[in-house]
């Protein structure tokens, strides 16, 4: 079963299949797209967290570590309880809260599995930083701005890693995406759900056919990864 | 002898319950290498900190140029006017050159390529300037730091044990540098150490530091060869003074 489902898979892949297509795509726009707010909010966040001493500093970082260790189907379930029409952000029916079983409300609950992920990494990098470092360009005649600059860019590797790893964690994500998307055909059916259904169905080809693509998406990532932080830490 | 360039009154540093330095009056001259030694653990950084703006006095007035510094760092024209050469220098993970050329790029100053490279060649560095600043040796990179520090020809110059842990050849070089950049431009210069066969080489007046007072400040020679305090007395023989 396993030879002529592999068999069928890459004929699928090759063939360029119209639906398989339409659920990569729309994996990689979804996760893109979280993984795009992400960074915006969790290196900045990070960055600060790594740089700065301040009170509840300790319990802020706690938090993120918690969100680092999340499980993706817990924050599908909060998120699904937030929007539902029911629910405290649903029923207030504001234009930019975005409905259940949608691609935007997939990106929420991606962001809330990202945001942590990318604000942890990078601030163990920007830790990782000599600290003496800063002071020692401000004294150079570097302004704060400037010296927080010089930083991030020494920390830079490990920022990227931070990102990747973070997409990493969405791309591959299934609990959240299928709580809150649905898993419907042409909207909201991403790669990660589409395996569970077709499996369950025992359509094992396709099944194969998008496992092999996530697949090949996790290890170009983990090839960047690894390659980024032999340059970073080797 | 003009106005001081640093008149310190009354300061103090105090981290927590302990305080690290107190000096009652001292006065650094435009011009001068005041040379600052004492035992470990006297607050020899710690005053270097202060007039490098990097900290803030307890309490006292510090005085740079007849401006009061008061707890803020001063503005950023000030504070471009001093430069510290640290013990242990950091240096960016970019090349040697790279390196030498920050101080000049955060002040928006890009095409200085002779300064640079005149400044590495002083240093003996300039077939270096390549390299990336991770495979330096200890004094390569101290050097780096001090070839850092003097492209930006700040007015004063603080140096923290800038040849501490570095072999012979290396300590010659440095210091030749730092007397040229007093002899050239009239820099300030205010060199701690804790050898105090250096000081006595570079510096025009010393001032011992013990358990953050200052015991005696006097030029170089009376300083070394008649000293007014047992404890300069005690520090220069080579007994320690705690």
């Amino acid at each position: 079963m396993l030879g002529s489902g592999l068999r069928q898979a890459v004929q699928l892949i090759l063939s360029l299949d119209a639906e398989l297509l339409r659920i990569i795509v729309l994996s990689l726009r979804v996760s893109a797209t979280a993984l795009l707010f992400s960074t915006l909010l969790g290196v900045p966040l990070g960055a600060w967290l790594g740089l700065r001493r301040f009170f509840a500093r300790r319990l802020v970082i706690a938090a993120i570590y918690t969100g680092m260790g999340f499980p993706p189907v817990v924050v599908g379930l909060v998120v699904y309880m937030l929007l539902s029409r029911s629910g405290p952000l649903g029923s207030l029916g504001l234009p930019w809260v975005p409905q259940l079983f949608t691609p935007d409300a997939m990106v929420i609950a991606q962001i809330i599995i990202a945001t942590p992920l990318v604000a942890g990494f990078t601030m163990a990098a920007v830790m990782g930083v000599d600290p003496n470092l800063r002071q020692q360009l401000i004294s150079l005649g570097a302004t704060p701005w400037q010296a927080t600059r010089a930083v991030l860019r020494e920390a830079r590797q490990g920022v990227i890693v931070a990102v990747v790893a973070g997409f990493g964690s969405i791309i591959s994500e299934v609990g959240a995406v299928m709580l809150v998307g649905g898993n419907i055909e042409g909207s909201t059916r991403v790669l990660t759900t589409a395996i569970v259904l077709e499996t369950q169905k025992g359509n094992f080809s396709l099944a194969l056919a998008m496992g092999i693509v996530l697949l090949t998406i996790a290890f170009v990532i983990n090839s960047v990864v690894l390659r980024l932080q032999g340059k970073a830490y080797g | 002898m003009g106005e001081p360039v640093y008149r310190l009154l009354g300061v103090t540093k105090v981290y927590g319950t302990r305080k690290v330095l107190d000096v009652a009056a001292l006065d650094v001259h435009a011009g001068e290498i005041l040379g600052i030694v004492g035992p470990s653990g006297a607050g020899k950084s710690t005053l270097l900190r202060l007039l490098g703006f990097l900290e803030a006095p307890t309490s006292g007035t510090l005085t740079f140029r007849g401006q009061r510094i008061n707890g803020a760092a001063p503005p950023l024209a000030v504070r471009r006017q001093v430069t510290m050469v640290f013990q242990r220098p950091v240096l960016l993970s970019g090349s040697v050159y790279a390196n030498v050329a920050y101080g000049l790029r955060v002040r928006g100053i890009t095409d200085a390529r002779e300064r640079v490279e005149q400044v590495l060649d002083q240093l003996g560095m300039l077939p270096l300037r390549k390299e990336s600043a991770s495979t330096l040796s200890g004094g390569e990179a101290q050097r780096v730091a001090l070839a850092r520090a003097l492209v930006v020809e700040p007015e004063v110059l603080l140096l923290d044990e800038p040849t501490a842990n570095l072999d012979p050849a290396h300590v010659a070089i440095i210091e030749d540098v730092v007397r040229k950049a007093r002899a050239t431009r009239g820099m300030t210069i205010v060199l701690v150490t804790h050898n105090i066969f250096q000081a006595r080489r570079l510096a025009d007046r010393v001032a011992l530091l013990v358990a953050g007072r200052l015991v005696e400040v006097a030029p170089t020679r009376a300083f070394f060869e008649s000293p007014c305090a047992p404890e300069t007395r005690a520090f220069i023989s080579g007994e320690m003074v705690y």
